[in-house]
């Protein structure tokens, strides 16, 4: 081997290993799959509300002309817990509508969490055989999505929003479309 | 105490392994024989220094001393001792410990050889097996350290993943470790004459033992996975195409390649840059698979915690070992003279195309590894590889190796005559033929490639039997036999052992894809169901206790034909520490293929859902690694392989071909 070819597997090596190092950097993580729901409607559903004294809920209730979160959530779900207090802080000091979706969990221990913890959300809705969660392509708890005042999804934030994900992640989606 | 032992043992490891790269490397540069020869004890003590570290942290979870925090983080005193004791390498500290220890190990064993070696090419291969061991050891004790304390001490622990408390995976790990870090001798070997610049048939003789025996361990490790995998994760599949199994198969083709090229180096002196290449690459692979499980790059059942500064550091040194050698490779590789002409039909043209076909189709499987990282580098799409792209490959590229194998053995160095060898093998032919017909006529499952790949194993596994033959004249002279038999080299016998088990796993893969049935069923107590001949009655379901979970036991009985063949008692348990649940398939193999049920859930009212097969021929799979790891192991065991027996030392001096230079 005296030609080219001699550099050919030192250069595969560099190029492959540029690729591990770009997909390393960030907070990526390969557990995620992206949502193909970015830049579409919102699919259509119509859930009963958690508590039986409230209206049900709806993708009308979506398209309000303000950005809107929606957070799938469930009571038996610990890293539902974890984010809680960054909902609170949305809510209550953002001033950002949130609606709750229970995922796969009943109404009484859906409640007594949120009696516990605070209820951060607007409206609150039931989802108790996940068919709904399915149709958003929700792939565990809790995810959370922003809605633009079309309707539109705009952003899918993937497991809880703790650490820095809210500062770096969720806010900067949601300063884009205030 | 014992825990700070390791922890000061480690330390003085990774000075003693930056000695062992600086002192041997400054020995030959002035010419002193004596600081070359400082590399043996030097490496003696590394071992001796990872061993005690080892052992320190096997101590702590033998006795399980929850003031460490790896401790505590993967055991729990209810875990029986075996488990206990494979815990320590079933999490990321403890696996790069048995990395380290291996490592070490290794370069003692060349140490060991002694003379068999030219000093300074030892001292070489010693030095640059001692800078692997400095890199791993650095990223141990600065990023990965297994003896941290924890202070208060908890009570108990976490304990250690069910599906991993199973005595397949117990000694999975080791074996592909063992392979894995062979390698590194391989590569340390390669790197040493890349260095000195010549690389002569001597050198493939030195080279081969330790290949073959990495390549008998990986073996073993992946066949030993994949049998895991068969029995519990409960739905009878065996190889999956995940980015880690594939990280394991990939220096196993690598290693396979190299064992064939280093024979045309050792009897052709031809093919040499090749094979350095091919040293590099197979321990290169190696690394990268450490790198994928570590890093979490990539998602897969094996990966452990996910920590970027792990990832950097594990990236950064791929990149000098991986990017280093591969430079000293472009640089060195025209020194490397080619030499050794051989005709298209020679027994070096066989080989040739085995390399070609192998390390083509570990390349193929690398691109379909790496290929949705990559994409997702460059556009942000997600896409998955899948089983068909793999098994196409396979198809394309093993089909024609495993026709050419037929003849390789029985063509002639230099030139070879296509004629003898088709003469020789043409009942192969005829009875690989009737097969094909036979099975198409059948008309079973996946029809024609059913019938190709069970020709394909028949053509493969009587044409060994006919060149065995060829060379004992066992039909012409049965008496002689056993004395003909005797003459022919280990080596060979181990060939034809390893090609015979090749034949073994296609066929088992063959008939087992085609003709596995398989049914869903929702069983009452006293429900019967009908799998291929085999009626499956659920005779009993009860719980059960472990000494770490309880389970829901049922008990199957099998009948064909109203006899009892088996009872069969698959297990349905749920893990405390942590709470997990892992299916335990009650299997029993038969001769023609293997009874296998899972019990599932109850749906309540006493009824369960219950998967019941039957795999035809599924154990070849594992009949056949058999025979490949035995015929590796006839092969070491061959005079020849061994250096320093008077023989190849003769030999030796007879040819000035030394790497002394």
């Amino acid at each position: 081997m005296t030609g080219f070819g001699r550099y050919i597997p030192v250069l595969i090596v560099v190029v492959i290993l540029a690729v591990f190092f770009k997909m390393m950097g960030g907070d990526r993580n390969p557990k995620e799959i992206k949502s193909v729901l970015i830049g579409k409607p919102v699919p259509v559903f119509s859930l009963p509300a958690l508590t039986e004294d409230k209206p049900g809920i709806s993708e009308a209730d979506l398209k309000t002309g303000k950005p809107t979160l929606v957070n799938f959530f469930a009571s038996w779900c610990v890293p539902c817990r974890a984010e809680h207090e960054n909902l609170m802080r949305l809510a209550f000091e953002e001033g950002v509508p949130i609606i709750g979706i229970a995922y796969k969990n009943e109404a009484v221990k859906a409640q007594a969490f949120l009696d516990e913890l605070g209820n951060p959300f607007a409206k609150a809705a039931l989802d108790l055989n996940g068919r709904v969660s399915i149709d958003w392509g929700v792939t565990g708890v809790p995810e959370t999505f922003l809605i633009d005042g079309a309707g539109i999804i705009r952003y899918r934030h993937w497991g809880p929003i703790v650490g820095d994900s809210l500062e770096k992640r969720l806010m900067p989606q949601l300063e884009k479309l205030q | 105490m014992i825990a700070e032992l390791g922890h000061f043992s480690l330390i003085a490891a990774l000075v003693l392994s930056l000695m062992g790269l600086v002192v041997p490397s400054v020995g030959i540069r002035r010419g002193d024989t004596r600081l070359m020869a400082l590399a043996d004890p030097i490496v003696f003590s590394q071992f001796l220094l990872v061993s005690v570290a080892f052992g320190a942290l096997t101590y702590a979870y033998i006795t399980s001393d929850f003031s460490v925090l790896n401790v505590v983080a993967n055991s729990h005193t209810a875990k029986p001792m075996l488990y206990k004791i494979s815990g320590v390498w079933g999490n990321h500290e403890g696996s790069l410990m048995l990395w380290a220890l291996i490592l070490s190990l290794f370069a003692a064993a060349v140490a060991f050889r002694g003379t068999a070696l030219p000093l300074r090419f030892r001292a070489r291969v010693l030095s640059v097996q001692s800078a692997l061991l400095l890199g791993f050891l650095l990223f141990i004790i600065f990023t990965s350290n297994p003896f941290l304390r924890l202070d208060p001490a908890p009570l108990e622990g976490n304990g250690l993943n069910p599906l991993l408390q199973d005595p397949g995976l117990a000694f999975h790990p080791p074996m592909l470790y063992v392979g894995y870090v062979g390698l590194s001798v391989v590569f340390s070997f390669a790197v040493a004459a890349l260095i000195e610049g010549e690389v002569t048939p001597l050198w493939a003789r030195w080279v081969r033992p330790w290949t073959l025996a990495a390549w008998v361990f990986l073996t073993a490790g992946i066949a030993l996975g994949s049998w895991w995998a068969y029995y519990e994760l409960g739905w009878g599949g065996w190889w999956f195409w995940d980015p880690v199994e594939n990280a394991s198969f990939m220096p196993w083709l690598a290693a396979g390649a190299l064992l064939h090229s280093s024979i045309v180096v050792e009897k052709r002196d031809a093919l040499k840059s090749w094979t350095i290449l091919l040293a590099i690459v197979a321990f290169s692979l190696s690394l990268l698979g450490t790198f994928l499980v570590r890093s979490g790059v990539l998602t897969s059942v094996h990966a452990f915690a996910v920590d970027p500064d792990r990832g950097v550091f594990i990236l950064a040194f791929l990149a000098l070992v991986v990017g280093g050698s591969l430079t000293l490779f472009a640089w060195r590789a025209p020194r490397l003279s080619p030499s050794g002409l051989f005709s298209l039909v020679s027994r070096e043209s066989a080989l040739v195309l085995n390399n070609i076909l192998l390390s083509t189709f570990a390349a193929v499987v690398l691109v379909g590894t790496l290929y949705p990282l990559a994409l997702e580098a460059v556009n942000g799409n997600q896409i998955t590889v899948g089983p068909p792209f793999f098994e196409y490959a396979t198809i394309v590229l093993m089909s024609p190796l495993v026709v050419a194998l037929g003849f390789g053995p029985l063509l002639a160095w230099k030139r070879g005559r296509i004629n003898r060898a088709l003469q020789i093998l043409l009942p192969a032919v005829i009875v690989s033929l009737v097969v094909f017909w036979a099975v198409i006529w059948e008309s079973a499952g996946g029809i024609m490639m059913t019938g190709f790949g069970a020709a394909l194993a028949i053509w493969l596994m009587a044409s060994v039997l006919l060149e065995i033959n060829d060379r004992t004249g066992f039909l012409k002279k049965p008496s002689r036999f056993l004395k003909r038999a005797r003459s022919v080299p280990r080596a060979t016998w181990g060939m034809s052992f390893a090609h015979f088990g090749l034949g073994i796993i296609i066929l088992g893969i063959t008939v087992s894809e085609a003709w596995t049935e398989e049914a869903l069923r929702l069983m009452k107590l006293g429900d019967s169901h009908r799998v291929g001949a085999y009626d499956f009655t659920l005779e009993k379901v009860a719980p059960h206790a472990g000494p770490n979970y309880t389970a829901v036991r049922a008990e199957f009985l099998v009948e064909k034909n109203g006899q009892f063949v088996a009872r069969l008692s698959p297990e349905d348990r749920v893990y405390a520490d942590p709470p997990m649940n892992t299916t335990e398939a009650g299997i029993y193999s038969l001769f023609v293929g293997d009874l296998y049920a899972v019990i599932g859930e109850s749906t309540g009212k006493g009824v369960w859902s219950v998967r019941l097969y039957f795999k035809p021929f599924i154990s070849g799979l594992w009949l056949g690694s058999a025979f490949m790891v035995v015929g590796g192991l006839i092969s070491l065991s061959d005079r020849r392989q061994r250096i320093g027996v008077p023989a190849g030392r003769r030999r030796r001096q007879a040819q000035p071909l030394t790497t002394e230079a």
